[in-house]
């Protein structure tokens, strides 16, 4: 009995990936879960076990509270990069239906790093494009750890194409480390592959909504996320170059990448004070990792939002809107400048 | 009257701080391709392409003087951007960097940009300096593209863009990256009004930059030999861990596949430039022939542009390659 106990809590415990930060309430939870399953097998005492049981729930429920109202800007990097954080795919399967995955850039391959296909957006008939970093280690693989190579960006531009022509609004997901630095894609023209889509999100007829999900990072980002409104979850990092990145070149030390996530202000608070992105979609205590359906349900209402705001506007405006959108961005300190 | 004589031309006039930094350069420079010693007046003659073809970095007016028409330009005034909006600090303070960037090249960022006829086309030529901390692309380059495209509308002048960069300016974050987008919407603007917009990639354009507008050109034409990339060679050896192959990211590499049009010798850069704008420019040639003067009513030029007061003697380039 206690053994299969045993393995049951192994089980329950192995469920969830701690992060450093959060080792207190890990340790909380850990307890709340010996606790039921010791309720559970002697079946003594159960009201004073429940009044524990809740007890320790609010605590750790308050420890998490405390924690992710405070995240530092590289403890948020490591919540962008949760494994168990929602996906493409997890957005997809909850926001979209009659989905349609379609692939290939008709030029050269297929890239799975960067997913893309029509659907209904919570009913709205939309082009939905996104990175993909998989779970799994096969996944991750074949999405290439969600790094794109040239025919990703360029089936991003077909598929912007299609979405144009068919009037249907672009959805973007970003939740990319960067743009794959390999022969190959530097051969077929990453860069020039990455200005082509951020030129095409620029001269969309449609509206264009993109999130920035997980990691925004670099021009493998603002490829597909030159969009007429940008938003941001709560815990999501975006930034010209990853923190490991930033800190080789600084100090060639990636070890010193929390300063440097630090120093580049990376995070969604940081970046709607500077005015990059436009909203900010709060995440479940705890980080979208830890109550998936409900911050897919919340991205949804967001998007769904800026959808309708932006579906009755002529694609002139449209144009209009995302280049003084972009334009204005830094433009912040113009007036105490002239004066 | 030529056009161009409100303006002054290139020439001993008009003293700048920076020439502080010409004296000191070295009256011989070293081929880093041969060794040899070369005298630097010869070296400037040949517009720093040394006798074993190496092409040397070179900034704005040693570019200028080497495209435009009669060595004679009007410096556009480029726009001021808020400085250090993030309070960036690494082991120096930012603003600090700016301020040594600024010392040692004399111009407020990297980017400098003039207008004036080649071969006799109107043009408008933007170049970045890469000695200006690496050419870095943040919004004062961005900003500096913006009004350098907007000066070409303005003035219905093709544009040609002499890049040589880093990448993005770190130091300026998020702001730096927006710049691809940003600078993406100008180039846009010239597109949408017909006027030509021609890339010089020079050594080295790599990472956001050629991520952005120079990988936009209608036509790109790369110096010999210059390394031009998205990601760095040092990052994908990282990345993949084994030696990169002999020419890999640079001009000829580029041209065998299909990413540049031309690989041109700096000394037929200027021919090249005005065959092409002028045959892509074919239709504005009636109203734009030599000579004439150019409608500069709606431009209100700035004061520094009205008196050339900004006109400075042709700086001569650092020999950064040599290095």
């Amino acid at each position: 009995m206690l053994i299969v106990r045993a393995l049951t809590l192994g089980a329950r415990a192995s469920l969830r990936t701690y992060l450093d930060f959060e080792k207190p309430v890990a340790e909380i939870e850990a307890k709340i879960e010996e606790l039921a399953a010791l309720a559970e097998a002697s079946g003594a005492d159960a009201i004073s076990q429940g009044v524990e049981l809740s007890r320790l729930k609010a605590k750790a429920e308050k420890q998490l509270a405390d924690i992710y109202a405070k995240l530092d800007p590289w403890q948020k990097t490591q919540v962008a990069r949760h494994q168990d954080r929602p996906r493409f795919r997890d957005y997809v399967a909850a926001l979209v239906t009659d989905f349609v995955e379609l692939s290939g850039d008709r030029k050269y391959g297929e890239d799975a790093a960067i997913l893309g296909g029509t659907g209904k957006f919570l009913g709205r008939p939309i082009l939905a494009i996104g990175h993909e970093k998989g779970r799994t280690t096969q996944e991750r693989l074949k999405h290439n750890f969600g790094m794109a190579r040239p025919e990703g960006y360029r089936k991003a531009v077909r598929l912007m194409d299609l979405a144009d022509r068919f009037s249907l609004p672009v959805v973007s997901f970003v939740d990319t480390a960067g743009a794959y630095p390999g022969i190959g894609a530097e051969e077929r023209g990453q860069a020039e592959a990455i200005a082509r889509s951020t030129e095409r999100c620029l001269t969309l007829g449609v509206p264009m909504v993109a999130v920035i999900a997980g990691e925004g990072g670099s021009g493998g980002a603002i490829a597909i996320a030159a969009a007429n409104k940008v938003l941001m979850l709560e815990h999501s990092i975006y930034s010209v170059i990853s923190p490991e990145g930033a800190a080789s070149i600084l100090w060639k030390d990636s070890g010193r990448a929390k300063e440097a996530a630090s120093a580049m202000k990376i995070t969604a608070q940081d970046l709607a004070a500077l005015g990059v992105i436009d909203d900010i979609i709060p995440e479940p205590t705890g980080g979208a990792h830890r109550e998936p359906a409900k911050a897919i349900a919340t991205v949804g209402a967001a998007v769904a939002e800026a959808l309708d705001a932006l579906i009755p506007l002529s694609p002139t405006d449209l144009r209009a809107q995302r280049r003084e959108r972009f334009m204005a961005i830094g433009r912040f300190e113009a007036d105490a400048l002239s004066a | 009257m030529n056009w161009l004589s409100n303006f002054a031309r290139p020439g001993l006039r008009g003293k700048k701080p920076d020439e502080a930094r010409e004296t000191p350069d070295n009256l011989w420079i070293k081929d880093p391709l041969s060794g040899e010693l070369i005298y630097r007046a010869e070296l400037e003659a040949a517009d720093w392409v040394t006798p074993s073809g190496f092409h040397m970095r070179i900034g704005p007016d040693a570019r200028f003087k080497m495209i435009f028409d009669e060595q004679a330009w009007q410096k556009i005034t480029l726009p001021k951007v808020a400085a250090d909006p993030l309070k960036f600090k690494d082991d120096k303070k930012y603003v600090d960097r700016l301020k040594s960037a600024r010392a040692k090249v004399g111009r407020e960022d990297c980017m400098e940009a003039g207008y004036g006829r080649i071969g006799g086309a109107h043009a408008v030529v933007l170049v970045q300096d890469f000695d200006f901390m690496g050419g870095s692309l943040g919004m004062a380059a961005g900003e500096a593209f913006i009004a350098a495209a907007d000066a070409a509308l303005r003035r219905k002048a093709g544009m040609v863009m002499v890049t040589a960069s880093g990448g993005a300016r770190m130091q300026e974050g998020i702001l730096s990256l927006m710049q691809m987008p940003r600078t993406t919407l100008a180039i846009q603007s010239l597109r949408e009004a017909g006027l030509p917009y021609i890339v010089v990639l020079s050594d080295p354009t790599t990472g956001g930059v050629t991520a952005s507008y120079a990988m936009l050109g209608d036509i790109h034409i790369a110096e010999p030999n210059a390394l031009i990339g998205f990601a760095g060679p040092r990052v994908i050896e990282q990345t993949i861990r084994q030696k990169l192959p002999e020419g890999f990211q640079r001009s000829e590499y580029l041209l065998d596949k299909g990413m540049v049009d031309l690989v041109v010798d700096r000394r037929q850069l200027k021919t090249t430039l005005s065959m092409l704008l002028t045959v892509l420019m074919h239709k504005r040639s009636s109203r734009q022939s030599d000579g004439e003067p150019i409608e500069l009513t709606e431009l209100a030029p700035t004061e520094a542009e009205a008196t050339g007061q900004e006109r400075r003697k042709s700086k001569a380039p650092r020999a950064k390659a040599a290095e």
